[in-house]
């Protein structure tokens, strides 16, 4: 009953702070505060009729069509690299220095220069979810891997185990949390790439939506447009915590 | 002592890189079937001594002979109780106690019998599918105790296996191993820094003493146990005797 009572108030308080914001919105845009500014009530019946006429839906398919591509190809590659640097001296001491220097530098600076070498075409919008992704999560993999408790790979050890079991059985299991962590934030990098890259490179998808209703200034389709991206990213991200959170409960992850 | 040594240390001598000198020519023999002792002040290199005795680490001089057979690594032979229980995480107590078999390729059904035999034992049998968050110190290394039993090997090295648990439970724990062991032909070689555990479990102490260990000198408490409740033992004369022993030499020890 406590608990539950705990949980109904939590609730109110979020809901209420979502009516505060979205509030705060339709009276600045009443304001007006900007011509460019449209109220919440405006850009949501923006977003409704981009739904109906279907071009939300077709901007989207362009834009997470390289966006996934994008993902699954770090996370098969990064995953296997960060581990691959975990596990052996001779690949973390070749590539760290690459990855520290990746993961510091504000990789978006990069990214015209990926339309000289690769035009402007799906490969182009792929590289740049790449870039912006794959750090992180080579890193996450990396830290998971070299996190392992030493008590336990000694444990693996006195019982016989082999190198391979010690892999498989100690160190996987145990950055397993870690890895999965770091997909999640290359995937919230990896939503900034694929944006960066729609507004600077190729006007396709979301980023073309946001510039072509920006230039004939219908503000309320621009805003829909970039509020619509805001929500599906931080709701994507949000469930991958959720899952996250299932998958590796902390009490079980061991570090 | 009559009875033949099944461990033997020559010359054994551990120095770590930057020259700290851990352990100094260390002789010893162990007898079969009897519970030894590593007694001494922190920083004495006991537990580095048990974990060469393991093949955990290689001594830097000298050799550990187990059964005959110069040691080179950790063996079947052998098994090791953790200081911090070394448990998996994200395995329950079932797959845990068996997890020395699991690595050894035993099947699934064949393990899992024999480490529900085994935790029985040490008393855990309604726990099998409990995760080892979910137990206290105590009975994590009960848990630790029956994954060592479970490989059913001769010799049993327990590193401060009670210094994680409170004073009860160590108590209860010790006459606990005492009477698991009276009914196994187990060797056991323990690692502590209590005088009153040594005395009370053991039937030959080595005293190191430190920087660089080295053996100071070996007590046999022969104190008669068969048949005897725990508070008659510890006010048996011999056990009192061996206590005041130990002390007289360790307190010099004590800066």
């Amino acid at each position: 009953m406590e608990r539950k009572n705990l949980i109904a108030t939590r609730r109110a308080w979020q809901l209420i702070s979502f009516v505060f914001f979205f509030g705060l919105w339709e009276l600045a845009g009443r304001w007006p505060i900007s011509l460019a500014f449209p109220p919440f009530s405006t850009t949501v019946l923006a977003l409704l009729r981009m739904t109906a006429d279907g071009s939300l839906l077709k901007a989207y398919l362009s834009t997470l069509q390289p966006l996934v591509i994008g993902i699954v190809l770090c996370g098969i590659a990064g995953i296997g690299f960060g581990i691959g640097m975990g596990l052996s001296r001779s690949i973390e001491w070749f590539s760290l220095p690459i990855f520290i220097i990746l993961q510091a530098a504000p990789m978006a600076a990069i990214i015209p220069l990926i339309t000289y070498i690769y035009g402007i075409g799906l490969a182009s919008k792929v590289l740049a979810v790449v870039v912006l992704a794959a750090p992180v999560i080579v890193m996450n993999s990396y830290k998971g891997i070299r996190n392992t408790n030493p008590s336990l790979i000694q444990m693996c050890r006195a019982f016989l185990g082999t190198r391979r079991q010690e892999v498989i059985k100690i160190i996987l299991p145990h950055a397993g949390a870690l890895i999965f962590a770091g997909l999640r934030l290359g995937l919230a990098m990896g939503f900034i790439g694929i944006v960066i890259a729609e507004l600077m490179i190729t006007p396709t998808g979301i980023g073309d939506l946001i510039t072509y209703h920006s230039s004939v200034a219908d503000y309320p389709e621009m805003f829909a447009a970039i509020a619509s991206i805001i929500v599906l990213a931080a709701l994507t991200i949000h469930a991958l915590e959720r899952l996250e959170r299932k998958l590796f409960p902390p009490e079980v992850r061991g570090s | 002592m009559s009875a033949e040594a099944i461990v033997e240390a020559r010359g054994v001598g551990k120095s770590y890189d930057g020259g700290v000198e851990a352990l100094k020519d260390v002789s010893l023999a162990l007898p079969r079937g009897k519970l030894s002792t590593l007694l001494g002040p922190s920083g004495c290199g006991k537990t580095t001594l048990l974990k060469i005795i393991a093949g955990l680490i290689p001594p830097s001089r000298g050799e550990v002979w187990v059964k005959g057979k110069k040691v080179d690594g950790p063996g079947p032979e052998r098994a090791f109780v953790f200081q911090d229980f070394a448990l998996l995480p994200w395995a329950n107590v079932l797959r845990n106690v068996a997890f020395g078999l699991e690595l050894r390729g035993t099947p699934k059904e064949q393990r899992d019998e024999i480490a529900r035999r085994q935790i029985a034992e040490v008393g855990l049998s309604s726990f099998e599918s409990s995760y080892p968050h979910q137990l206290s110190g105590g009975m994590r290394q009960r848990v630790g105790l029956a994954r060592a039993l479970a490989v059913d090997a001769d010799i049993i090295l327990m590193d401060e296996p009670f210094s994680s648990v409170d004073e009860q439970t160590r108590r209860k724990f010790q006459e606990e191993l005492l009477d698991l062991l009276r009914h196994k032909e187990k060797t056991v070689i323990f690692v502590t820094h209590s005088i009153e555990e040594a005395a009370y479990l053991s039937d030959q102490i080595v005293l190191l003493s430190p920087r660089p260990g080295a053996v100071s000198r070996i007590i046999h408490p022969n104190i008669e146990r068969s048949g005897r409740n725990p508070d008659e033992i510890r006010r048996d004369k011999n056990y009192l005797d061996a206590v005041d022993e130990i002390w007289q030499i360790l307190k010099q020890y004590v800066a």
